[in-house]
């Protein structure tokens, strides 16, 4: 199990967009890959899951990934919260 | 054959085949079902029509308007798919035996409610994005096609009424006109159907079921009908014709100077809602933007456009218009212009309540925004900020404090930013009596005919039993029209005119009199106003 924590710059926050993206992202891995924001964690295959937890910019999210191929998942999805949020 | 009457919005003559625009909120009703795995299978079959339409409106509106634009079907298609949304609906298919169209619906409500109560206005609206995907998907279940504001053969567009964002979502090159049981000639869109140069006639008695009947839209005598017989249709046609030669006629005046006899020269300028419009304001050869109204960005988005959007508009519109004065006017809503993500609060009196550059100063971040992007765009053409709803002093004052501290502001981050003129709509009775004041002020006036009259003697223009009171030509405001030309001249700022009444045939001659210095009309009128005025001794 891989696990990193992001703070958000995004001005927006987490917005539909973004989350869409990282949905689709994330359907990429079989490993098992789940957001957390203040304890509530949520897989990232569902894109409303994500919205609801409601991130702003300022708020840091714990992402963990757990499977077989968590260490190319995990390169993967750290480099897309940096380059979209 | 049935022959209907109504008021004409906007004139002209087409031949076509109606389609029906019914409003979207269609009631589903809770039907058990026997078969849920049959059900769940129509739901994929409806979610994968959902889902092609909506990638067939990204590629439409990536052509149309851009990108950005664009990307609100993408991210529709998004949800559309998400697995939280189409679980919970064929979740609730299997469990509770239901069809599939109420399971549509529950689910939205479900969605919409967690959404609507999140404390984070952006996420409050996405609740608007989810009945929007929920309508479709219900849309597509009921087979109900003839609800969808797109469709491929050019056709007659029959409605209750059709809101501002409705009517800009149709691909204009479709419709042939408007046919309205409600509404107004001067509701907005009578106005849009002005500018589309398409005919249009409002307050229509109707039967409810007209939907596929070939029909005749007579905008010049006031007349729909339905059915025609072979005489009328002839009849129709050959009104066509003649308003083409008639069209054909006016194009000699292009690349004509707009100049009375005597020398008097007036700046013939269009109005235009966005981008597209362009195209028609160049074919019809106005000689600047007198009115660009900024609203339709925020109409045409989910949530509050960003400078960065906001600024690549302008400065497309700027370049388009190469070197050419564009007047854009500063955000416009309230009254008959509502926007879901302004979260606006019902109000006894709209028109007289929150709206355009009141809203601007009580929400000074949506102005700064707006103000900033279009005081950028100023370095790539000739564009003049025009403020809406001026009733006094201050806010004149307040606006033109905003103005220099983004100016500071882009200088200390090196920003470019080009000479602009900022002017002031008058639109209000009180903006007349203080023009002398105002005046100094500001570097132009531009009357905004439609509210002034309306303010002036008191009559909503919403309000369709009323018509027979609206009258334009009331002496009342030709009056306050001469007063306020007369104080311009006095203090050597110039004004002009971007209501209804600056294509008014009927009054040209009185204003080029008045010394109006410059007349803004729908792209399609140019043309005629330019002929008037080049006949003017």
């Amino acid at each position: 199990m891989k696990t990193f924590e992001y703070l958000i710059t995004d001005a927006l926050g987490i917005h539909v967009r973004p989350a869409g993206l990282l949905s689709k992202e994330g359907k990429k891995f079989q490993s098992e890959i789940s957001i957390a924001k203040d304890g509530k964690s949520v897989s990232t295959n569902k894109l409303m899951s994500i919205m609801s937890l409601g991130v702003k910019a300022g708020n840091t999210v714990t992402i963990t990934i757990d499977g077989p191929d968590e260490e190319v998942a995990c390169n993967a999805i750290k480099e897309f919260f940096e380059k979209n949020l | 054959m049935d022959v209907y009457s109504g008021s004409v919005a906007s004139k002209g003559v087409a031949i076509g085949t109606i389609r029906e625009l019914n409003k979207a909120d269609s009631i589903v009703r809770r039907i058990s079902i026997k078969d849920p795995e049959r059900e769940v299978k129509r739901f994929h079959k409806a979610l994968s029509i959902g889902l092609e339409q909506l990638d067939q409106l990204y590629k439409k509106a990536l052509v149309d308007v851009g990108e950005e634009t664009a990307l609100i079907f993408d991210v529709h298609k998004m949800m559309m798919e998400d697995e939280d949304y189409t679980e919970s609906i064929i979740n609730m298919i299997n469990t509770q035996k239901v069809n599939a169209e109420y399971a549509v619906a529950r689910t939205c409500e479900n969605f919409v409610d967690i959404f609507a109560n999140m404390d984070d206005e952006y996420m409050q609206g996405r609740a608007a994005d989810i009945k929007d995907i929920s309508d479709r998907l219900i849309d597509v279940l009921l087979e109900k096609h003839e609800s969808s504001l797109n469709f491929d053969t050019p056709c007659i567009i029959v409605a209750d009424d059709l809101t501002p964002s409705e009517t800009i979502q149709m691909d204009k090159s479709k419709i042939l006109g408007f046919i309205t049981r409600k509404g107004s000639v001067n509701s907005h869109t009578s106005i849009l159907a002005r500018t589309m140069g398409v005919p249009a006639i409002v307050s229509v008695q109707l039967p409810a079921r007209v939907n596929n009947l070939k029909a005749i839209i007579d905008g010049l005598d006031g007349m729909f009908i339905i059915s025609p017989t072979s005489e009328k249709i002839v009849e129709a046609k050959k009104k066509i014709s003649e308003e083409t030669k008639q069209k054909k006629f006016l194009a000699q005046y292009k690349g004509k100077e707009t100049i009375t006899k005597s020398g008097q020269k007036v700046n013939l300028y269009a109005n235009i809602g966005s981008v597209s419009d362009i195209a028609s304001v160049l074919a019809n050869d106005a000689e600047g933007i007198g009115l660009f109204r900024s609203e339709f960005i925020y109409l045409e988005h989910t949530s509050y456009p960003s400078e960065e959007t906001q600024f690549q508009i302008y400065k497309k519109v700027a370049e388009m218009m190469a070197g050419k004065k564009v007047i854009i006017r500063t955000l416009d809503i309230g009254a008959d212009k509502q926007i879901d993500y302004f979260n606006m609060e019902h109000e006894e009196n709209p028109a007289l309540g929150y709206r355009a550059v009141r809203i601007c100063l009580m929400d000074e971040k949506i102005f700064r925004t707006q103000l900033k992007a279009l005081i950028r765009a100023t370095y790539f053409g000739k564009i003049s900020i025009m403020v809406p709803m001026i009733a006094s002093v201050w806010e004149v004052e307040r606006t033109k404090k905003i103005l220099a501290d983004i100016e500071q502001e882009l200088k200390n981050t090196n920003i470019p930013f080009g000479e602009y003129e900022f002017g002031i709509m008058i639109e209000t009775p009180a903006a007349v009596m203080i023009a002398p004041e105002l005046a100094p002020l500001v570097d132009f006036f531009s009357i905004g005919t439609n509210d002034l009259t309306q303010y002036t003697i008191a009559v909503d223009r919403q309000n369709q039993k009323l018509e027979p009171f609206y009258n334009p030509h009331h002496p009342a405001v030709l009056k306050m029209i001469k007063m306020v030309v007369d104080v311009s001249k006095e203090f050597g700022i110039w004004t002009g005119i971007c209501g209804e009444l600056a294509a008014d045939p009927a009054l040209t001659k009185l204003f080029v009199e008045y010394g109006v210095d410059e007349l803004s009309v729908e792209p399609n009128s140019v043309f005629k106003i330019r002929k008037i005025i080049r006949d003017i001794d």
